[in-house]
């Protein structure tokens, strides 16, 4: 036995004998993770979150959160001796004063863009293959609400600064509030600690921003990956994998190795951006007040859309009992994406009642063999594609030499009528998508190569798919719809038959498919072949 | 469907296929070069941080084609850092790929419900133990604990009071009253009508009383756009034409939609727009919504000269400024 060996093996002894580790230990080391390049798409989001955590401490070491008035005698000489926030003149510090501090900003900065934008994309691969089903049902949700919570985590985080374009988006999250009816005013007050901007939101933001809310991520990322680690990942299907299986490669080494690398990539990524990409330059917009404003205010990305809703909105304002509703705010506001976030969040459960499935599912669909949820989703996204380009308008007025009429308008029209047109499109897609995997299966690749029989006849010599392959496109469940349930067994009419009338249209839509292609339909063809 | 439903059999995992390194010395001995050399390119990346946070002026520029004129302390800080950590990463994958197992390993799942006597046993145990406590025997307990643990969440609340103060009037009152002098903004300077050219705007303050400082709540209500148009270019009622003075129209700068400040004035169709969400104000319709989510007109303020001819209030705003809110209108 080596020294390192007997030094680790005393180590062990030690921990083992005092917290019983060792046989967990074992089974973790070797637990198995299935590999695909679209399970990375979580990996990311949790190394920006990692990469914020960083250098977001970094940034607070010099950040003062406060909104006392000082006057700027830093280095950047452009707003020497101008009056401002010590928010904005310690960002300004950072700046340019700090050395690596403006590295590090703008690393922060990116690293939210990049924690959004992956949390995003990780929602499409969940969403998409179906993997938020049965038993995953919790861990979607708290994926919807780390959603909604980095929303207004960036948010909150990019305005701190209290530049100038910042403080023009607290001043519209304070119309959202006090859009609120009967509490808005005394809510945006409390918050406020008076009249907009008041001297307080600052601090309290940044409490909200270091403290509470990475409290809260930290606990429900934890809690996420517990029942992923617990539930064991999902896998894609293939020949091999089944749904009592799981198939890939084990966390010591390979794993470890390949998802410790991977943050390093990340992190390498991010700290490139933050070298050459300049993002947020809060010197140029200048302290914040209420009576100035930059043309083409714009928020970050995962806000654009809503910005984009607010934009289209009809100036419609209500009065009842001589009380105010300002209907323009708290449609696109509240309301709609209310409605967005609590539909995402009970998606598994719609579905479920819709096919009437209620089984474990650790096997991925392919896309285009869910061809209602897929369009689904194409839907959901064109809806959120159009909003966000309404909401960069006025850029891509100036940008395209367009008015920002005709943009207003197509957005008005499109919203609504582009997310329908989307969802036809894509369902005939997938069904497409499903007839060419049956002609595969049935009569193979199309090799190219012409050959001209003794008659005459010219054909194309077909290529049989490989078992496997035949296996993988064949290898999914096509449930029947449900039938609606109108009376028992002894005639008596079910009370609730309109609910299973609308479950069982519901139910057919989604079962609609072209029949794959079984073992005997291949058999056939084979009989029938030369 | 007259077929049987029999699905095409699962062929089973695919034979493993042996990689390069895995067979061949020499490959091997390539990747492990090569893991080491990404290692070192991580090395060189932190020594070049090093040197940039050590060696490079912070105030040294350089040029760099497509970024511009470029900050070299920061730049190389960054590529430093960028390359320490990237390669770093790529070591390790390139390692994990081409030298660590890459057998796929089958490992079983079971499925997530508990066994039958299990969930029985879970609900007897809960049962008992729930017993034992005699909360269903006793309902005085169970119903004073119910009403105290009910009460003592008020306590945290009620401490959040002091988050803020009450609106009260302050959303409806702003700190332009009758006779209120206008000042430039920034100057602070009284304004003659004379000192705004016909297609000129300016934007002023309401003067305060000597000794109160102008704080940002301030302008948040109080900013006005100062506007001077031909006077026989106004479309208004004779009260709201009264209102103006020799072409000078006087408005809330502070949207009507949201509140950002109505700063894009075009002065060939007279049109006031917020940057925002692209409301659009007629100026010479009493500042009439004509595009745009906003629901309301900006307010005007009533304008007119004093004794010694600067432009002063007529009258208060005769309505909240800024976005709506509930109780705007009572």
């Amino acid at each position: 036995m080596s020294a390192r060996e007997r030094v680790a093996g005393q180590v062990a002894n030690y921990v083992d004998e005092r917290t019983g580790s060792a046989k967990w230990l074992k089974k973790t080391l070797t637990k198995v993770f299935p590999d695909h390049w679209s399970f990375m798409l979580g990996e990311i989001v949790l190394y920006s979150f990692v990469i914020l955590l960083l250098s977001g401490t970094f940034l607070t070491f010099w950040y003062d959160p406060s909104m006392r008035e000082v006057e700027y005698e830093g280095s950047y000489q452009p707003l020497s001796g101008l009056k401002m926030s010590a928010a904005y003149a310690s960002s300004l510090h950072i700046s340019f004063d700090v050395r690596g501090g403006l590295l590090m900003r703008q690393i922060h900065h990116w690293a939210a863009l990049i924690f959004m934008a992956a949390m995003v994309a990780h929602l499409m691969r969940v969403f998409f293959t179906g993997a938020f089903r049965k038993p995953r049902e919790f861990n979607w949700i708290i994926g919807v609400g780390l959603l909604t919570l980095g929303i207004v985590e960036g948010f909150l985080g990019y305005s701190l600064p209290d530049d100038l374009l910042s403080g023009t988006g607290i001043r519209i999250a304070e119309a959202i509030i006090q859009a609120i009816p009967v509490v808005g005013s005394y809510l945006s007050f409390f918050i406020f600690g008076g009249a907009f901007p008041g001297e307080m939101f600052i601090q309290r933001i940044y409490v909200v921003h270091i403290l509470l809310l990475p409290g809260i991520f930290l606990a429900l990322i934890t809690v996420h990956l517990m029942l992923v680690w617990y539930q064991k990942h999902t896998q894609y299907p293939g020949p091999g994998r089944t749904e009592k299986n799981v198939v890939g490669y084990p966390l010591m080494p390979t794993y470890m190795a390949k998802a410790g690398g991977f943050f390093f990539i990340v992190f390498g990524v991010t700290a490139f951006l933050g070298a050459v990409a300049s993002i947020n330059p809060i010197w140029i917009y200048g302290p914040y007040n209420p009576g100035q404003i930059g043309a083409g205010s714009q928020p970050d990305w995962y806000m654009g859309w809503l910005d984009g809703l607010v934009r289209m909105a009809p100036p419609l304002e209500a009065y009842i009992f001589g009380y105010t509703l300002s209907l323009n705010i708290l449609i696109p506001g509240l309301i709609i994406p209310g409605i967005i976030f609590t539909g995402m969040a009970l998606y598994p459960f719609i579905e479920s009642w819709i096919t009437g499935d209620k089984r474990e599912h650790h096997l991925l669909d392919r896309p285009r063999n869910a061809p209602n949820r897929t369009a689904l989703g194409a839907m959901s996204i064109t809806f959120m594609l159009v909003t966000l380009i309404n909401g960069g308008n006025d850029l891509l007025a100036t940008h395209f030499d367009l008015s920002i009429n005709q943009i207003m308008w197509f957005s008005r029209i499109g919203v609504i009528v582009l997310p329908p047109l989307a969802f036809v499109i894509t369902k005939r897609i997938c069904l497409s998508l499903q007839r060419a995997d049956r002609e595969l299966v049935l009569h193979g690749r199309e090799t190219g190569r012409l050959v001209m029989l003794p008659h005459g006849e010219f054909i194309e010599v077909h290529e049989p798919l490989t078992p496997e392959k035949a296996y993988l496109l064949t290898q999914h469940e096509q449930l029947p719809a449900l039938e609606a349930n109108l009376s028992n067994e002894y005639g008596v009419k079910n009370p609730k038959v309109i609910r299973s009338k609308i479950r069982s249209r519901l139910s057919r839509s989604q079962a609609e498919q072209i029949a794959k292609p079984t073992a005997n339909d291949v058999k056939e063809l084979e009989g029938g072949h030369h | 469907m007259s077929n049987e439903l029999v699905p095409l059999s699962d062929p089973g995992l695919p034979e493993h296929i042996h990689r390069k390194a895995d067979v061949d010395v020499k490959a091997a001995k390539r990747a492990e070069r090569q893991v080491g050399i990404l290692f070192l390119l991580s090395v060189i990346g932190t020594l070049l941080f090093i040197y940039a946070y050590l060696g490079i002026d912070e105030d040294a520029f350089v040029f760099v084609p497509v970024l511009g004129s470029t900050n070299a302390h920061q730049l190389f800080l960054g590529l430093g850092l960028a390359m320490a950590l990237f390669f770093i990463g790529m070591a390790a994958v390139h390692w994990a790929k081409t030298l660590m197992p890459d057998h796929e390993v089958i490992d079983y799942r079971k499925e997530q419900r508990s066994k039958d006597e299990d969930r029985d046993d879970f609900v007897s145990t809960v049962k008992d133990r729930a017993g034992e406590a005699g909360l269903g025997r006793r309902p005085f307990i169970k119903r004073t604990m119910l009403l105290s643990l009910g009460l003592v969440g008020i306590s945290p609340v009620l401490l959040l009071g002091d988050l803020g103060p009450l609106p009260g009037n302050d959303q409806k009152e702003t700190n332009w009253k009758s006779g209120t002098r206008l000042v430039t903004d920034p100057g602070d300077r009284p304004i003659r009508p004379s000192d705004l050219e016909v297609g000129g705007v300016a934007q002023v303050q309401p003067e305060l009383p000597a000794g109160k400082v102008r704080h940002l709540d301030d302008i948040a209500k109080d900013s006005v756009l100062l506007i001077r148009i031909r006077p026989e270019e106004f479309n208004l009622d004779a009260e709201r034409l009264s209102w103006t003075y020799e072409g000078i129209i006087a408005f809330s700068k502070i949207c009507s939609h949201m509140g950002c400040a109505v700063a894009l004035y075009e002065q060939t169709t007279k049109h006031l727009l917020c940057p925002c969400h692209q409301s659009t104000f007629d100026v010479t319709r009493a500042a009439k919504v004509i595009f745009g989510p906003s629901a309301r007109p900006l307010p005007q303020l009533a304008v007119t000269v004093d004794s010694q001819g600067y432009l002063v209030a007529k009258q208060p705003f005769n309505e909240p400024v800024g976005p709506s809110f509930w109780g705007r209108n009572k």
